[in-house]
C-alpha cells in the first residue's frame, strides 16, 4: 500500500429533511426533523484493496456509497478519487475523466439495467459513451469479449434482460462495469438477492476479475460471512458512524467494539452453530432521535457514565470508550 | 398439562392460563408415532401452457417437538410444500397425490370449512413477512383475542388475559400498555414476535414458519430464532422451518431436508448433513456458503441455476449441473434411500454403490 489511496472519503456527513410539508408543521407548531443518516464517516481505500462496510439496515451504507460515486452530496466533509473532488468545484474535464473511472453495481440489476435494450447495447453502451473503441466490428468485438469474461455466452448478446435469472442479470451488470473500462467498482449488497450457489459464482468472479485488472471494490453488504470473505478491510458501521474499522482478518478473529461482537454472535454460522445462544438485546433506534453519545449504550453492556454524554471518536480504529 | 414457559427466571410456575383441550386427541407420548406425516406429496399447477408438477413425491415425517429446517434455493418447493400442509394451496394449483397426517389423521382430504378448525388451531403458521399475517386496522390485542376466541372456548375477559400473557411471553416490552397498539406501531422485529404469539395462541401441535427471520436484521434474527427455539422446546410444539439460509438451520433445527427441483435431495440429522453432505447437491451447498470461522479463497461453485419447472431434467433433475453425473443419472430417477444415518436421493449410494 505504497501508493496514494484511490478513494479518500474524510469526515462525511449527510443530513435528510425528513420534515413533515411545511403548512402541517407550522399548524402543529413541529420543528424541522433532521435525519442523520451519514455522520463523521472517514476511510480510504488503496488500489487494488476491497474495502467493506457492514451493518445492519439503516446503518448508512447505501447512503455513503451514493456520496463516494458522486450521486448525492454530501452535508458536510468531502469525498476525493485520486485527490479530487466530484462535487466540489463542478463538472470539469476532469471530473469526467473521474466518472468514467468510477461504476455501481446495484443489489437489483434489474433496476439498473434498460429492459428494452437487448444486452450487447447494454453493454455497449459504455463503450460508446465514453468512445473507448469507434468501429462497430471494434465495439462488437469488444461486447462478445466482456460476455466470455463474466461467464456468459456471446450468443447471448442478442437477448432482453428479463430473459435472464437474477445472477446472469449481475453478470450483465459486471460486463458493463468492465466495459466502461472502470478500476474503481462501488458493488451495493451485489448479491444480497441471489441464492447461495449464484451468489458463490458471483463473488468467484468479482474476485478473479479483480485479480486480472486490478480493479478496486467498495463492498457493501449486511452479510458479516460475505464480507470477511471478500474484503481487505472493513468498517463496521451503526447508525450512521463506522464503530470499528480495520483488516478484515482481526476484525473477524478478535472484534474491539461491543456492536461488532454483537453482530458476531447474532450470525448464525454453519460451521459454529450455537454461537447465536448468546443473548442479544434490543434494536437499533430511530436516527431522527438517536441516543445521546455513544448511540449504541442503551443496548451495549459495557455502557457507563460517560457513554451516554460524549460521542466516542474514532481512535485506533475503534469508537468505544470502553476500548481505551 | 401445557405450561407457558417462564419468561426470564421472573414467572415459574404453571400458567393459569395453559390451556389443553378436551376435544384434542391426545398427544403421542413417545416419540414413535410422528406428529406429522407427508407421503408422496405431488402438487400441481394447471397453467395454460400445461400442467407443471411444482411438488414431485415428497415424504417426511416431523415428531413431536421437533425442528425440521426445509433448507433449498428459490423455486425448491420450500413454499409450496408448507402451504400444502396448511392447505393453502389455491387453484390453479393442487394436491394431485399423496397423504398428509397430523396426528395420523388425514387433513389433506378435508373440506375448507374442516381445514378452517385445523389451520390456527392445530397447526399454526408464520410468514416472512409478518404483515401479511396482521391486519392494519386492528389492535394487537383484538387481532389475538379473535383468533384466541376462534379456537378457544374462552371468554372475553379470559382470552384478553392469555393475549397479554402470549405478548409478555414472545419478548413485547411494556405488553400491557402495547396490546392496544396496531401493526404499524411496531418495528419489523416487534411484528414478528406478534405473529408468533397468533400462531401459537391454540397451542398447535405443528408450527409452519416459512422465512420467519428473512426480512429481519441479524440481530433481530437472532433475537427470533432464539425465541422460535425455547418456546417449541418448552411447549412441545414440532416445527417445520423453510428458510434459504443455511446458518438459521444449522442453530435452530434438528433435522434438516434438503430441497431441489420440487424433490428432496437428501434429508437427516443436522449436524450430519452440514458437516458430511452425501448429495453432491447438498455438497456444493454447502461449499458455496461462505464462514465466518474458516477462510476460503474460493467459494465451491456449481455451475448453471435452478431448473424452470417447465424445463426439469429428466433422470435426476440435478445432473446437468452434477459434477459426478454418470449414464445412469440421465435415465433414471434416483428414489430416496437410507444411507449412513439419513437418506438420500442418488444413484451414487445405494445399491450401486
Ligand atoms: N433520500 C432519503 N430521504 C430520507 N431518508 C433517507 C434517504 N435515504 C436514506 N435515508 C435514511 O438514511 C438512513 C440510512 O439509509 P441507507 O444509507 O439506505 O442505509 P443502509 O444502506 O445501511 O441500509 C436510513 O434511516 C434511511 O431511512
Ligand atoms: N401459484 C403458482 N402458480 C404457478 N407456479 C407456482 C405457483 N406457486 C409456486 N409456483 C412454482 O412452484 C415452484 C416452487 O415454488 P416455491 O415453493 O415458492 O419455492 P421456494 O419456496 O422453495 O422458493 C416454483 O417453480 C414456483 O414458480
Ligand atoms: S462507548 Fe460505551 S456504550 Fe458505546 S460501545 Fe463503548 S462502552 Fe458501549
Ligand atoms: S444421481 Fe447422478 S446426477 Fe444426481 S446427484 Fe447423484 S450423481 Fe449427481
Ligand atoms: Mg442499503
Ligand atoms: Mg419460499
Amino acid at each position: 500500500m505504497t501508493q496514494p489511496p484511490v478513494v479518500r472519503v474524510a469526515g462525511v456527513s449527510r443530513y435528510f429533511d425528513v420534515s413533515k410539508p411545511w403548512l402541517t408543521r407550522v399548524i402543529a407548531r413541529e420543528a424541522r426533523l433532521r435525519l442523520r443518516a451519514v455522520q463523521d464517516v472517514s476511510f480510504d481505500i488503496a488500489r487494488g484493496e476491497t474495502f467493506a462496510l457492514v451493518g445492519e439496515s439503516g446503518s448508512g451504507k447505501t447512503t455513503v456509497a451514493r456520496m463516494v460515486v458522486g450521486l448525492l452530496t454530501p452535508t458536510s466533509g468531502h469525498v476525493r478519487i485520486d485527490g479530487t473532488s466530484l462535487t466540489d468545484g463542478g463538472r470539469t474535464a476532469e471530473t469526467d475523466r473521474l466518472r468514467r473511472r468510477i461504476h455501481m453495481i446495484f443489489q437489483d440489476p434489474y433496476a439498473s439495467l434498460n429492459p428494452r435494450w437487448r444486452i450487447e447495447h447494454i453493454i455497449a453502451e459504455p463503450i460508446r459513451a465514453f468512445d473507448l473503441v469507434d468501429s462497430k466490428a471494434a465495439i462488437a468485438a469488444r461486447v462478445a469479449e466482456l460476455l466470455e469474461l463474466v461467464g456468459l455466452h456471446p450468443a447471448d448478446r442478442s437477448r432482453y434482460p428479463h430473459e435472464f435469472s437474477g445472477g446472469q442479470r449481475q453478470r450483465v451488470a459486471i460486463a458493463r462495469a468492465l466495459a466502461s473500462n472502470a478500476e474503481f467498482v462501488i458493488c451495493d449488497e451485489p448479491t444480497s438477492a441471489l441464492d447461495v450457489s449464484v451468489q458463490a459464482q458471483i463473488l468467484n468472479l468479482m474476485r478473479d476479475l479483480q485479480d486480472r485488472f486490478d480493479l478496486t471494490y467498495l463492498f457493501i453488504s449486511h452479510n458479516l460471512a460475505v464480507v470477511r470473505h471478500m474484503a481487505n478491510r472493513v468498517g463496521v458501521m451503526y447508525l450512521g458512524r463506522i464503530v470499528e474499522l480495520g483488516p478484515g482478518r482481526e476484525l473477524f478473529r478478535a472484534p474491539r467494539h461491543p456492536y461488532t461482537r454483537m453482530l458476531l454472535d447474532a450470525v448464525p454460522d454453519i460451521a459454529a452453530p450455537g454461537r447465536s445462544d448468546r443473548e442479544i438485546a434490543g434494536e437499533i433506534p430511530s436516527p431522527i432521535d438517536p441516543p445521546p453519545g455513544c448511540a449504541f449504550h442503551p443496548r451495549c453492556p459495557l455502557a457507563f457514565d460517560r457513554c451516554r454524554r460524549e460521542v466516542p471518536p474514532l481512535i485506533d480504529g475503534v469508537a468505544c470508550h470502553a476500548a481505551r | 398439562m401445557l405450561t407457558f414457559p417462564p419468561a426470564t427466571g421472573v414467572r415459574t410456575l404453571t400458567h393459569p392460563l395453559a390451556y389443553d383441550s378436551p376435544d384434542r386427541p391426545a398427544r403421542p407420548s413417545g416419540s414413535a408415532a410422528p406428529i406429522l406425516s407427508v407421503r408422496d406429496l405431488r402438487v400441481e399447477f394447471a397453467l395454460r401452457r400445461g400442467v407443471l408438477t411444482a411438488i414431485d413425491g415428497v415424504s417426511f415425517d416431523l415428531a413431536k417437538g421437533e425442528v425440521l429446517g426445509v433448507v433449498g434455493e428459490s423455486g425448491a418447493g420450500k413454499s409450496v410444500t408448507g402451504a400444502a400442509i396448511v392447505g393453502l394451496i389455491d387453484p390453479p394449483g393442487r394436491i394431485a397425490g399423496g397423504e398428509i397426517r397430523l396426528a395420523g389423521e388425514r387433513i389433506d382430504t378435508l373440506s375448507e370449512d374442516e381445514l378452517r378448525r385445523v389451520r390456527g388451531r392445530r397447526i399454526g403458521m408464520i410468514f416472512q413477512d409478518p404483515l401479511t399475517s396482521l391486519n392494519p386496522l386492528f389492535t394487537i390485542g383484538d387481532q389475538l383475542v379473535e383468533t384466541i376466541q376462534a379456537h378457544l372456548p374462552l371468554s372475553g375477559q379470559q382470552a384478553r388475559e392469555r393475549a397479554l400473557a402470549l405478548l409478555v411471553e414472545v419478548g413485547i416490552p411494556a405488553a400491557a400498555e402495547r396490546i392496544g397498539a396496531y401493526p404499524h406501531e411496531f418495528s419489523g422485529g416487534m411484528r414478528q414476535r406478534v405473529v408468533i404469539a397468533l400462531a401459537l395462541c391454540a397451542e398447535p401441535d405443528v408450527v409452519i414458519a416459512d422465512e420467519p427471520t428473512t426480512a429481519l436484521d441479524v440481530s433481530v434474527q437472532a433475537q427470533i430464532i432464539a425465541l422460535i427455539k425455547r418456546l417449541c422446546r418448552e411447549r412441545g410444539t414440532a416445527v417445520m422451518l423453510v428458510t434459504h439460509d443455511m446458518g438459521v438451520i444449522a442453530e435452530t433445527a434438528d433435522r434438516v431436508a434438503v430441497m431441489y427441483a420440487g424433490r428432496i435431495a437428501e434429508i437427516g440429522p443436522v449436524a450430519a448433513v452440514i458437516n458430511e453432505p452425501l448429495h453432491p447437491y447438498s455438497v456444493g451447498l454447502m461449499g458455496a456458503i461462505p464462514s465466518l470461522e474458516h477462510e476460503a479463497s474460493r467459494l465451491t461453485q456449481i455451475p448453471g441455476a435452478m431448473p424452470r419447472l417447465s424445463a426439469i431434467p429428466r433422470g435426476c433433475a440435478f445432473h446437468p449441473r452434477c459434477d459426478r453425473a454418470f449414464d445412469r443419472c440421465t435415465a433414471e430417477r434416483p428414489p430416496l434411500i437410507a444411507e449412513n444415518g439419513r437418506q438420500v436421493a442418488c444413484h451414487l449410494y445405494g445399491d450401486a454403490s
